[in-house]
């Protein structure tokens, strides 16, 4: 246990996800012991991130605007959202650089042991987007576990209503892998989505 | 022992530092047991989808000072995707483990092992309607853990019945000169429908109108509620809308 002000850093430190105390100790030896450590430029930034970065009206996504770039680009195609439970997926589907959409941030995945539902994700602005929207496709990609799942079956249960075509992220093998390593229920995927090999 | 095997049904996930999860589990030997799965989420792990909620494996732990660690996973039988696939059944099958975490300790019972692996096997085939099985597994759970509600004779006084003083608190039905001021009356149907869910007769259970499952519904949560001491998260969000007909239902295999 340290005193005053080192103690408190600590503690702040250790209140963020996936840092321990052993780990906000190191960071904060590290803040105090490095001469190169702009300490300013860390403090400006985060007062940056509260003030400036908000939720893109229109998607959920994080934006520094009212609308986020990706709703903003009018080179994207607008008849196609993405479905995604958190703005960090939007940027893993991005690195692709496979899907030139729209997305719709849920805020997360139907969780009733964790007292999450339907009413308590976005779900009502994704069906006012698609009542507006000349929208053609909306492609599913919550997580491939449970919960993601379960959400996908809810939407899916929702989408077909209104005619518009629903499509879910294949999911099975992962690149690099080798076959006897595979669980059953990832293999058991990949078999229900085997396509056909082209001539 | 440093190293032990069970067969486990996973209740539910928590997040842990960067790719590991914190799995709750009931087991058939062991009772509750909390261990870490290190590098489930990576979409690399070699036994991650087998320690999803609903599914039951054959598991190897290795034991810990605070937490034990998991380092082999086996699949038994996997019920996550075809509950997953219904959404009335997911969230039955999520009060079903969220009862089942809140109901038992290390020292749980083989019998409630069973129980939630035959009520969660029987909601992927989709054999009765999502909420009848509900009820009835937290009707059997609290049964099992010593708190069997009594449908017929009176539960304070043992006259037998018919009595149709329902009281959550005595622990069923009661007898007229037991029953407080204002106590809520159950008609025969419905209290027919309770005690064939305690007792799993699945063909009067099966028969039961809609009027009716939804009474029973409402006793089943405020009986399991009140035992509990604490409200179940997952109640409230449990979608009764195709009680009667199940649209997962599948044709079991021969």
């Amino acid at each position: 246990m340290y005193e005053g002000i080192i103690q408190e850093l600590i503690d702040e430190l250790g209140r963020l996800p996936g840092i321990g105390p052993k780990s906000a100790q190191r960071i904060a030896f590290h803040i105090l012991q490095t001469e190169t450590f702009d300490v300013t430029r860390l403090a400006e930034v985060l007062i940056e991130v509260r003030d400036k970065v908000h939720f893109c009206s229109v998607c959920g996504n994080v934006s520094e605007q009212d609308t986020c770039s990706i709703c903003r680009d009018p080179r994207r195609s607008q008849n196609v959202i993405c479905v995604v439970e958190e703005a960090k997926d939007v940027v893993a589907i991005e690195r692709t650089r496979e899907f030139r959409g729209l997305y719709h941030v849920l805020g997360g995945a139907i969780s009733p042991i964790d007292g999450i539902g339907p009413d308590n994700l976005r779900i009502r602005e994704l069906m006012q987007r698609l009542a507006d929207a000349s929208i053609e496709e909306v492609i599913i990609a919550t997580d491939p576990n449970l919960e993601g799942e379960a959400t996908a079956t809810y939407l899916s249960r929702l989408l077909t209503v209104l005619e518009i075509r629903v499509t879910r992220l294949a999911s099975g093998l992962p690149v690099g892998g080798d076959l006897e390593y595979a669980d059953e229920v990832t293999l058991g995927r990949a078999f229900e989505g085997r396509r056909l090999v082209e001539k | 022992m440093p190293l032990y095997r069970d067969d486990v049904v996973v209740l539910r996930t928590h997040k842990l530092g960067e790719a590991d999860r914190i799995v709750t589990m009931l087991s058939r030997q062991n009772g509750k047991i909390r261990a870490v799965a290190k590098g489930v989420r990576r979409t690399a792990s070699k036994f991650g989808a087998r320690l999803e909620p609903f599914m039951v494996a054959d598991v190897q732990f290795f034991e810990g000072r605070t937490l034990d660690t998991i380092t082999q996973a086996v699949t038994i039988a996997s019920y996550g995707a075809d509950i997953s696939a219904d959404y009335a059944s997911y969230t039955a099958a999520s009060a079903m483990v969220e009862t089942a975490d809140k109901l038992t300790e290390a020292d749980a019972t083989q019998q409630q092992y069973l129980l939630l692996v035959g009520a969660l096997r029987s909601l992927s085939r989709g054999e009765h309607g999502s909420s009848l099985t509900l009820d009835s597994y937290l009707l059997r759970a609290l049964s099992l853990a010593g708190w069997a509600p009594s449908f017929s004779d009176c539960a304070v006084s043992g006259v037998p019945g018919p009595h149709s003083a329902f009281v959550v608190q005595l622990g069923g039905v009661v007898s007229d000169a037991l029953a407080p001021p204002g106590t809520p009356r159950l008609d025969h149907e419905t209290l027919g429908l309770l005690s064939a869910l305690l007792s799993g007769d699945w063909v009067t259970a099966d028969a039961a109108g809609e009027r009716v499952r939804s009474q029973a519904s409402g006793i089943v949560a405020a009986y399991t509620q009140w035992h509990l001491e604490r409200g179940l998260r997952s109640l409230e969000h449990v979608d009764r809308s195709n009680s009667t007909v199940n649209t997962n239902k599948k044709v079991p295999a021969a």
